[in-house]
């Protein structure tokens, strides 16, 4: 009744004003999204056409690519695809993609199994391992370079308890795996988190009605925890893959540009930088940024239409509103 | 195992536990010691490595500080580098946050609170934005950006940043400002506050948790991004932390012991940070995921 009334006098009232009020709506409008837009225009969709149009110029950066470049068509992206050490880094990548998954799926869901668990300071335990995710990937790359140096505190420990060290950085046979464990470390925490998350939505009475029925303890993960994580697990995944086919920072810390290839770590990411910036070659960069783009960007959507829409429903491209209830509740559940 | 029967069954945190654990607890407990000695042991080397000397380094590389010296650490906190890299970091990263918290929030009520016909384009355009990581627009960025004259500053690291940021802070902002009341907006419009007094007094504030969970997002990735700064700072001066990290250890690469020494206290305020807001930040990265 109440909200009738209201409604009615606001009615009323945005009747004798309803011109002027238009105005004014699209004046605020303006005012409020034009910036965020500009900053996300010019800052974000702006460098990245710029990178497809950049991309068909050999050019060192300097002047325009028109004046101080020269066109050269498809040149680039016939030169990025004959390039072995660019064909290696891809599939660096992809065994990054399938190895991070692999690695981290089981670690992750059996860690927070175990801490779904009723036990004491299980808050500390998940501040704790949730560390790793949050030191920067410098650090990260600085502090495990030293110790897995073959005079390092990895190899020192392994000799202490009669176990042969290695060559964990450089020798090609081993760095791949190194890397993949670094990646598990640092990221597994976030991985734990969202599993956890998603085991404490699941309710309670499916694992009792279960237990009635005589249900063991690995019967009812088996039969209950795994299907319904399905959609926490297949986000997850989602984002894993996207951080894997992007991954920069700890490989270029740790292997540097030239040795990354040679221990077979190199990634796209790596590659462009080497090639592009590094060397000026900024057409070169530019066409590696769009090869790049469109690998993730077709990976992406891919997995989308495949696996991800199943229960997301579009949630990153359209129809938010599925997505949203759930998001409020869980940032509202914090507040 | 009585006890572990009795906890199932009530179970008052929501937390649960199978009454017949098969694991039984001393074992929940080892394997969760190890699982935290895993993850936090490099992060403590870093911070013991700090205090012990090169030759304890070389002789004993697993070993503990003996003696302890504090001088490697009393080196850092001496140098002019450290602090003027913890500026830099902290400048970028508060400017980063502001950014990001001002602008996404006038866009979001706009998407949120406003019926017009493009706020679902805007909405995706924003959204789609997650789809773009700053790795593929980075080689133009720092085209633009110097031709700008913005190469080399801060702000050329400060401004990408926010751009970047704007499409997670949005994702979780967008629906938290929906679930405010149209009731409130009415009761406000009834009171003679427009949708400007009404955005200024009512949902600002309201929106304050959400706001808070997405800010301290920005600023962490800010503290450790690395890329950007990379490209864009040139100038030791300018230098964020992660650079001075990168820095420091390639000049000092035979003085193990202060390079875990400057890396530790580059890492500790962003430690302390985490320290304070874990709950939002955990609770934060979930809620923007399951989005």
């Amino acid at each position: 009744m109440n909200a009738s009334k209201e409604t009615g006098a606001r009615m009323k009232k945005k009747s004798k004003t309803v011109v002027k009020d238009k105005w004014r709506k699209g004046l605020e409008i303006s005012v409020l999204s034009v910036p965020a837009l500009i900053m996300f225009l010019g800052f974000v969709v702006f460098p990245i056409v710029m990178a497809a149009y950049y991309g068909f110029f050999k050019w060192k950066g300097f002047g325009s690519p028109t004046t101080n470049g020269t066109f050269i068509g498809i040149q680039n992206y016939i030169t990025i695809f004959s390039d072995a050490e660019f064909r290696s880094a891809v599939l660096h990548n992809f065994i990054i993609v399938i190895g991070s998954l692999v690695l981290q799926a089981p670690i992750a869901i059996l860690f927070a199994l175990l801490l779904n668990q009723k036990m004491k300071g299980r808050a500390i335990i998940r501040t704790l391992i949730f560390v790793p995710y949050v030191v920067s990937e410098v650090i990260v790359g600085t502090g495990w370079s030293l110790m897995l140096q073959s005079e390092g505190a990895i190899n020192a420990v392994l000799k202490r308890i009669g176990l042969q060290g290695a060559d964990w950085i450089s020798d090609p046979k081993i760095a791949m795996w190194t890397l993949l464990i670094l990646i598990t470390w640092k990221y597994i925490g976030f991985a734990v988190i969202l599993m956890l998350a998603g085991m404490q939505s699941i309710p309670e009475e499916l694992y009792e009605a279960a237990r009635v029925d005589g249900a063991g303890f690995w019967q009812l993960q088996k039969s209950i925890t795994l299907p319904l994580l399905g959609p926490t697990l297949r986000i997850w995944a989602f984002l894993s893959i996207i951080g894997s086919l992007q991954l920069f920072d700890l490989v270029y810390i740790i292997w540097g540009q030239y040795i990354s290839s040679t221990a077979g770590t190199s990634t796209m990411a790596t590659y462009m930088v080497r090639e592009g910036r590094v060397s000026s070659n900024y057409g070169y960069g530019s066409a590696v940024a769009v090869v790049i783009f469109v690998i993730s960007l077709v990976v992406a959507l891919t997995y989308q239409k495949f696996i991800l829409n199943r229960d997301l429903d579009g949630a990153l491209t359209e129809k938010p509103s599925k997505s949203k209830n759930k998001s409020v509740s869980a940032v509202a559940e914090e507040v | 195992m009585s006890s572990a029967v009795s906890y199932g069954r009530k179970d008052k945190n929501g937390y649960r536990k199978s009454p017949k654990n098969p694991w039984g607890n001393p074992v929940v407990y080892f394997i969760s010691l190890l699982l935290i000695a895993i993850c936090i042991g490099p992060v403590v080397y870093i911070i013991l490595g700090g205090f012990r000397s090169n030759a304890q380094i070389t002789n004993d590389p697993a070993g503990m500080p003996n003696p302890w010296l504090n001088k490697n650490y009393l080196a850092v906190l001496s140098s002019n580098t450290f602090w003027v890299e913890l500026v830099n970091s902290v400048i970028v990263g508060l400017l980063t946050t502001i950014g990001v918290v001002v602008l996404s929030l006038m866009v979001s009520f706009v998407i949120a609170r406003y019926d017009f016909k493009y706020s679902k384009v805007m909405y995706s355009l924003f959204a789609a934005g997650l789809m773009f990581p700053m790795t593929v627009a980075i080689t133009p960025l720092y085209l633009l950006l110097r031709n700008l004259g913005l190469a080399n500053t801060l702000a050329g690291v400060i401004l990408p940043q926010i751009a970047f940021g704007l499409p997670q802070t949005i994702i979780i902002l967008v629906p938290f400002l929906k679930t405010i009341p149209q009731e409130l907006e009415e009761a406000a419009a009834l009171d003679g506050c427009s949708r400007l007094g009404f955005f200024v007094r009512m949902v600002i504030p309201l929106s304050m948790p959400g706001v808070a969970t997405t800010g301290i997002l920005q600023f962490i990735g800010s503290w450790n991004s690395y890329m950007l700064p990379l490209f864009m700072l040139s100038d030791p001066s300018k230098y964020t932390l992660p650079l001075g990290v990168q820095m420091f250890s390639s000049q000092h690469s035979v003085d193990t012991a202060s390079v875990l020494a400057f890396t530790s206290m580059s890492m500790i305020p962003a430690l302390i940070f985490f320290t304070i807001f874990q709950k939002r930040i955990v609770g934060g990265l979930t809620g923007a995921v399951k989005g």
